[in-house]
């Protein structure tokens, strides 16, 4: 009942690995063929690459695993969609329902643990739920603010025995649940007209247009007012990253044009983004003189951190057309003199210290630079493929240097920043788009807490390039270490016990390329991409040293308060 | 500021403690809690009071309204309202005390519900600070249990909370 109502759902892939509470369900997937399941080797990976599918489609993510320490397995994974919004149902098998509550073997309380991490729960009570309860957690799960939802399904619940009168419904409608759609009309005009009146605007979009399928409008509203425009790390490719307009990410380490001039803008128009402390840096000195305008749908991320003066609670989609409409009804035009004047200054900070203009890192060094890897990535993938990361500064060069021109591009763990996200992702993403390369930009210790994943990408011939840039340290802990503890470098050191990671993926199968001297490095690549039916793992041996900049300063920093370089600071 | 919020949750598994966690998970402070199903048994009534400036409150409720299982809810202190706490307190009671209990008793309008001849058992409604008063009358020197059901409370007037 169960599986048939995944498959009345549309649902394609499933992540998962098998237990014993969840063998009926398994044994359902067995005996039918529209819902297809990839064996992972872990829970933790069902989840991310159930999150990286639905990153890159847009579509909700499902996960099956078993009852204990298969459902723990997933919270991580749980967590990490939760945090950054993503669309996911998981589904976990229980203990048989007489034995809850008495520690049954492999029990654990699903509900219970994944409660603060995940947008909605449902326990079965009776088989003849089932078709419900599956509907209106994926309608819960894509709808409004997305997210994670459990299921937790006693085993006896899905006993081919049990059977019910079967029909799936066509829609559920749930009382207390009515997800914001259009915005306030009488706000989204009093948005316009700020905007219209702004002499130094900022237009700040974050994740939001990203998975509100908003990316056109928000391009078409930047160029028609022509004021530019930052993405947050969750928004990349919103607007594209060659974009005239764009000035990069803006936040912890976003580029120098980019936060200075939200700190100094008059209006900024937020949208789908949160005011997230990694943006935001000390709040209260945050753009002092900007009137703020925060569009999305959750209205309890408007006004959290930072008081909105105009809030509008919509789908972004929606707004920010009605906005446009208005814009270009509106007998107002954009301050042509100041906003030209805005653009200089930009241009002026751009020239000065931007990374776009011209490279910011150490090009001389015969050692290879994280940030040139990216740049060859870029280059020899003509910008255009889907990439995931693991977290760390390995992410933080591929969010600065891989310029995304599309929506759903760039898949990385932006909210709670998990370590292992990168592969499983990966994985997730080429499962959807089977002919797409998709690159995995990880670290050697991020590519270490999902690295049995190189089997799963075996079995199920998913071609994915990993690219790790090998610094033999936990890179940004070292750069922490560097800057805040006098390179006191505490537990962030392997004392050579890595792995030989070329020999390593040759053992799971797929080819190993190393590269250690730079002029090798886009030969090397090139070869790794024309090898389009293979896995390989580039293990790329970056300097150790290289930080990431800029960086704003902490704690106490507004947001044009920012390390350039080890020896420059605003 | 003291609020007191009411809100109507569906009577489903689970539905208190998202309640609850959400308060814990985000540092929120409750007070007290009162819960017990509404006429329309496939829905609960939980009141709850807590401490916080306007941005809290706000954060709070726009908390709550997230939660799937939370229908309805409302902030009592916004407007007038009237507040209810059940109180059931048992006192020394010997002696010359037993006629002062008794006329405390009677000053605060509360019952003696049991009585032994030791002690006696009281019982006294009205709003928090009110019962508080009391145990402060009677003193902690005769205090033997205290038992508060925590607030409960209405809006005043025509305004309802409900479906």
């Amino acid at each position: 009942m169960l599986i048939r109502a995944l498959k009345d759902e549309g649902v394609e892939y499933v992540f998962g690995y098998p237990g014993g509470a969840a063998l009926h369900i398994y044994d359902a997937i067995f005996r039918q063929k529209d819902v297809k399941h990839i064996l992972v080797r872990h829970e933790q990976a069902a989840t991310h690459a159930a999150d990286g599918y639905a990153r890159a489609t847009g579509k909700v993510g499902t996960v099956l695993v078993t009852s204990g320490p298969g459902a723990t397995n997933a919270i991580t994974g749980i967590a990490t969609a939760y945090m950054d919004s993503i669309p996911m149902v998981v589904i976990s098998g229980q203990v048989q329902s007489h034995l809850i509550g008495e520690d049954a073997f492999q029990e654990t309380d699903m509900v219970g643990i994944s409660r603060p991490i995940v947008k909605h729960s449902f326990m079965i009570k009776h088989a003849s739920e089932i078709p419900e309860v599956v509907k209106k957690a994926y309608y819960i799960a894509a709808t409004g603010r997305p997210g994670p939802v459990v299921i937790d399904v006693p085993k006896d619940l899905t006993h081919p025995a049990y059977t019910f009168p079967y029909e799936y419904p066509e829609k559920v409608k749930l009382r207390s649940y009515t997800p914001a759609t259009r915005g306030h009309s009488g706000q989204i005009k009093k948005a316009v007209q700020l905007l219209l009146g702004a002499k130094r605007p900022m237009i700040y979009s974050g994740g939001g247009v990203v998975q509100g399928n908003a990316s056109h409008l928000l391009k078409e509203l930047v160029e028609l007012l022509n004021y530019p425009v930052t993405n947050t790390l969750m928004g990349l490719g919103a607007y594209p990253g060659t974009g005239k307009n764009f000035l990069g990410m803006l936040g912890m380490h976003g580029t120098y044009e980019a936060n200075t001039a939200m700190h100094h803008s008059d209006v900024i128009l937020a949208v789908g983004a949160r005011f997230d402390d990694r943006v935001t840096n000390t709040v209260s000195k945050f753009c002092p003189n900007a009137k703020i305008i925060h569009i999305d749908i959750d209205p309890a991320s408007i006004s959290k951190t930072v008081t909105a003066d105009v809030p509008i609670v919509g789908a972004v989609d929606s707004v920010l057309g009605e906005m446009l409409t208005l814009v270009k009804e509106s007998d107002e035009k954009p301050d042509a003199e100041a906003l030209a004047s805005w653009w200089e200054q930009i241009n002026d900070w751009r020239e000065r210290h931007g990374i776009y203009t011209k490279n910011r890192f150490d090009t001389t060094s015969d050692k290879i630079k994280p940030q040139e890897v990216i740049q060859a990535i870029w280059e020899v993938t003509k910008g255009d493929a889907y990439v995931t990361s693991d977290v760390g500064q390995h992410q933080m060069f591929a969010a600065q240097y891989y310029l995304f021109d599309k929506p759903r591009r760039w898949i990385n763990s932006g909210g709670l920043g998990t370590m292992g996200f990168g592969l499983p992702a990966a994985m997730g993403v080429q499962m959807a788009h089977r002919d797409a390369t998709v690159v995995c930009v990880t670290g050697e210790g991020s590519i270490q807490m999902c690295i049995q994943e190189l089997s799963c990408c075996t079995q199920y011939h998913l071609p994915v390039k990993i690219i790790c840039l090998n610094n033999q340290a936990l890179g940004m802990v070292r750069q922490w270490q560097d800057m805040q503890y006098s390179s006191r470098y505490a537990e962030s050191l392997y004392e050579d016990s890595l792995p030989d990671f070329v020999k390593l993926a040759e053992a799971y199968g797929h080819v190993g390329i190393r590269v250690t001297k730079k002029e090798e490095l886009k030969a090397k690549l090139a070869e790794c991409f024309a090898l389009k039916d293979r896995v390989v793992f580039m293990d790329i041996m970056v300097d150790q040293s290289e930080h990431v900049y800029p960086m704003q300063v902490a704690p106490n920093g507004s947001m044009r308060d920012m390390l350039l370089s080890k020896t420059e600071r605003t | 500021m003291r609020r007191i919020i009411s809100v109507l949750v569906e009577n489903a598994p689970g539905a208190l403690s998202r309640v609850v966690g959400l308060f814990s998970q985000r540092g929120y402070n409750i007070e007290s809690l009162t819960v017990a199903p509404t006429e329309d048994e496939t829905l609960s009534r939980l009141t709850l009071t807590t401490l916080g400036d306007d941005h809290k409150i706000e954060q709070i409720t726009k908390h709550l309204n997230k939660l799937i299982d939370v229908v309805k809810l409302v902030d009592l202190t916004e407007g007038s309202h009237i507040e209810r706490e059940l109180m059931l307190i048992k006192v020394k009671a010997s002696g010359a005390q037993r006629a002062e209990v008794k006329r405390c008793v009677d000053i605060f309008r509360g019952q003696i519900v049991d009585v032994t001849s030791t002690l006696y058992t009281i019982q006294i409604t009205g709003a928090s600070d009110k019962l508080d008063a009391f145990l402060q009358a009677v003193g902690d020197a005769s205090i033997i249990e205290v038992v508060r059901t925590g607030v409960c409370g209405i809006s005043r007037g025509e305004k309802v909370l409900s479906l």
